[in-house]
């Protein structure tokens, strides 16, 4: 056990990464936080939709599409990848639509074989190809997001912005708060009341397929910093531990962004001193906040309705699902 | 899905005898358990041989390794079809899918208890992993406003993320990497060994003989909760057991499917099963008999490639099977609908063109027995092509004969009775509607025009005794009797024969 957690030294853990290491720290923990921010924002959606294990199926869905871009473009250009993903997202859509509308089976079954069986082709496409393109198992689990290229930094009007695929990010980062800013309204209408959206004339099936598409485009960025599992961790947990923090949306976009750059850097710290998976240590670290939360939640922890004695703000409880 | 209504008697009562469902499987663990063979060889160490030669030490079994693989892939695939129909039937698919994540630092605990790949200790630690996790679900639907999918995802990922850490911790260990601990993630037949094997069949063994000896419980309190509350039954209870059961199907899975895709082994098999029958007991025994060949199917091609991950060939021949039953199940595939609702509009369509012979023939007092097309033509207000490829149609069904030169159609008696049952159902629907439900006389024949094709034989009757035998209908028709001839084939008479 003791070779296994290595002993916790403070300077080692803490200091070290800010000083020596500065340079891969900082976009590390930039990627880190850029990803959570992109995922959590489109996950607040998620979650009040009902839709976070269509999260869960889009990110494993989209593998076979971004390998088999990789087969044909033979690099890992942005453009094959996204097009890839994109059209695999689509497949996986209109493939549980199908197995749901023209048989009998469930939707719940149709997510769970249209994903799982997807996920399988772009394993084995890996696994065949594994020589030809540079991407392996270790990837598709838990992302690389430790080896940030450094070269290369991409330059705007002299000024150095950053690795590129840091930079990336921020675009799609930057692109999803300013879609999710213009269209607030319609977003958060047809998310909580379909039919008052109905009535404002928002068209509910367009928003749907537009926040899928961001869906798509969200995980296929954030495929290779943190791999297309634990990218559900990164949708669900900011907007779980905001939801649990707050009543109100605008409070929850915000502590989404907080629980983002708390738990990228914490999730570093942790990774530095446990020598694992980077973005693995970031979500176990966002996990930890949101336990926190969970317990320490200001009207609806667990600590404070024990000793508040008042049920606060609890759902009436969905008499159609079976028990846990 | 129906199924035999329970017994409303107490739960003493349920059967507890040894049920149908536990011999054919019974048996089929014995053979395999007896097939056993005592050395192992790892597939793995042999490579670069051709993918003849593979086939070929597959299907000889003389490689103890390949035996192994095999037996323990379909042992794997027996408990989860049976505890995948279930969570199918249940509704509870993701929940699976939830699980088999979550089972992953108990495995890597399993695998930190001695530093290997000890079977049992790897079973402990990711059943109580997988436990752990499901409690972790229901206590955060309980005690937060966050819903089930929610909860399903955040332990989903919370739990592989921890899992993940420890394995990248284990694998930085100098014994670690050798150790196939990341075999775990997208399954390696290869690697059962003869310890896991029997650990596979007694925990499949348990689940077969739960399943049949708690049979009628596991079903009453899978369809009708209520109902099972209502009885005394501990819903609860057999809910835990359930997730219990699943849980050992998941850890024996995980050797050889991996926990990324171990949810797949429980959903598809159950749900291909599910398509193809309507009895809880065909659907155990189908997902069964398809998750088995599924998992042997996956081992044999994972073997032809050598060191490819078995978990997604598993996956995607349980996928095929699924398509398989989706296209071409016999009642409930895709293929057989659509023959169906072709077959259904074509019946349609020949009606129509009975009943609009019968008007022509009532517009000339029924005189003269033949009707030309062009008559027809008019009538229907259709080219003499169209008449014409309907007037074949009814030839091909003998409701109809076209002598001569083939321009005109002269009705077979079960042609005539046919036509004269739609008309009466027409005339006696719109009759009904005037009559009972007060509806004007203009406004009753686009509604009689489309029921008149499904008027079952009870409800036509019944139709007739309510409207106190009448012969004329609202726009002073005559309702024609049907003619009772021997030779007429009942098949193609509307309300005779056929029912609702």
């Amino acid at each position: 056990m003791t070779e296994l957690i290595p002993p916790f030294e403070f300077h080692r853990i803490f200091v070290t990464p800010w000083t020596q290491d500065f340079a891969s720290s900082v976009w590390i923990a930039a990627m880190g936080f850029l990803v959570a921010t992109a995922c959590g924002l489109v996950g607040n959606y998620l979650i009040l939709r009902r839709m976070a294990l269509v999260g869960d199926a889009i990110s494993h869905s989209i593998l076979p599409g971004i390998a088999v871009a990789f087969l044909i473009s033979g690099s890992r250009g942005s453009w094959p990848m996204f097009i890839g993903a994109l059209v695999a997202g689509a497949v996986t859509t209109v493939l549980i639509e199908v197995i749901h509308k023209k048989s009998r089976v469930k939707q719940d079954a149709a997510i769970g074989i249209a994903f799982t069986s997807l996920f399988a082709i772009g394993v084995i496409l890996i696994s065949l190809f594994a020589s030809k393109v540079d991407l392996d198992q270790e990837c598709v689990l838990y992302g690389e997001i430790a080896f940030i290229p450094l070269e290369g930094m991409v330059e705007l009007a002299g000024l150095k912005l950053g690795p590129p695929s840091v930079v990336r990010m921020a675009v799609v980062t930057l692109v999803v708060a300013l879609l999710i800013g213009l269209f607030y309204k319609e977003l958060l209408v047809s998310s909580f009341d379909p039919a008052l959206s109905f009535s404002l004339g928002i068209n509910s099936t367009f928003v749907h397929y537009a926040l899928m598409a961001m869906l798509s485009v969200v995980v296929v960025s954030a495929f290779e910093a943190v791999g297309a599992i634990l990218v559900i961790a990164m949708l669900i947990l900011p907007g779980a531990t905001a939801t649990l923090l707050s009543n109100r949306f605008p409070v929850m976009l915000a502590l989404t962004v907080l629980h983002a750059a708390l738990s990228s850097v914490l999730g570093l710290h942790l990774g530095v001193w446990l020598n694992c998976s980077l973005a693995a240590a970031m979500v176990v670290a966002a996990t930890g906040l949101f336990v926190l939360a969970w317990v320490f939640a200001p009207e609806q922890g667990l600590v404070s309705r024990f000793f508040g004695g008042r049920d606060v703000v609890t759902m009436p409880p969905n008499s159609a699902e079976a028990p846990q | 899905m129906t199924f035999r209504s329970p017994s409303p008697a107490s739960p003493a009562l349920l059967l507890r005898t040894a049920h149908p469902l536990l011999t054919p499987h019974l048996s089929l663990l014995t053979l395999l358990v007896l097939t056993l063979p005592a050395h192992a060889a790892r597939i793995g160490d042999i490579s670069e041989t051709s993918l003849w030669e593979q086939a070929l030490r597959f299907f000889t079994f003389q490689d103890p390794a390949v035996r192994y693989a095999l037996l323990g892939s379909m042992l794997l695939g027996i408990s989860c079809g049976l505890l995948g129909s279930f969570l199918v039937v249940r509704k509870m698919a993701l929940v699976g899918d939830a699980l088999s994540h979550a089972v992953l630092p108990g495995v890597a605990l399993g695998f930190l208890w001695n530093m290997s790949k000890d079977p049992v200790a790897i079973f402990i630690g990711a059943t109580l992993a997988g436990l752990l996790g499901a409690g972790a679900v229901h206590l955060i639907k309980q005690t937060t406003r966050l819903k089930e999918d929610t909860a399903l995802g955040l332990v989903l990922a919370s739990f592989f993320a921890v899992g993940i850490c420890m394995v990248t911790m284990i694998q930085r260990l100098p014994t670690g990497n050798k150790s196939g601990i990341d075999k775990f993630l997208f399954g390696q037949a290869a690697a059962i060994g003869a310890a896991d094997v029997q650990l596979m069949a007694v925990v499949t063994g348990l689940a077969v003989v739960v399943i049949a000896v708690f049979y009628k419980e596991f079903l009453v309190t899978s369809f009708d909760a209520g109902f099972a509350r209502a009885v005394g039954l501990p819903v609860q209870a057999f809910h835990y057991g359930l997730m219990l059961l699943l849980a050992f199907a998941v850890v024996i899975a995980l050797q050889a499917v991996g926990v990324v895709l171990v949810s797949a082994m429980l959903i598809t098999p159950a749900a291909a099963a599910y398509l193809l029958t309507d009895r809880m007991h065909r659907m155990l025994l189908l997902a069964s008999l398809f998750g088995m060949a599924a998992g042997a199917l996956g081992a044999f091609l994972s073997f032809l490639g050598n060191n490819l991950p078995t978990g997604p060939f598993m996956v995607l021949a349980a996928t095929a099977v699924f398509g398989a039953a989706f296209l071409f199940g016999p009642r409930h595939g895709v293929l057989a609908r659509w023959w169906r609702q072709r077959s259904r509009a074509a019946r349609i369509q020949r009606e129509n063109t009975l009943k609009a012979i019968y008007h022509v023939l009532e517009a000339r007092n029924f005189l003269g027995e033949g009707v030309s097309f062009s008559e027809l033509a008019e009538r229907r207000r259709e080219t003499e092509e169209e008449i014409e490829l309907q007037a074949r149609s009814l030839a091909r069904h003998e409701l109809a004969t076209l002598p001569g030169e083939g321009d005109a159609l002269f009705l077979t008696p079960a042609g005539w009775q046919t036509a004269c049952a739609i008309v009466r159902n027409h005339r006696l629907w719109e009759l009904y509607l005037t009559h009972t439900a007060q509806i004007a006389a203009d406004h009753v024949h686009e509604d009689a025009e489309k029921i008149e094709h499904v008027l079952g034989e009870v409800v036509v009757r019944e139709l007739e005794r309510r409207l106190n035998y009448a012969t004329k209908d609202p726009h002073g028709k005559v309702i024609p009797a049907v003619p009772v001839t021997l030779d007429a084939k009942p098949e193609a008479t509307p309300g005779y024969g056929r029912s609702l």
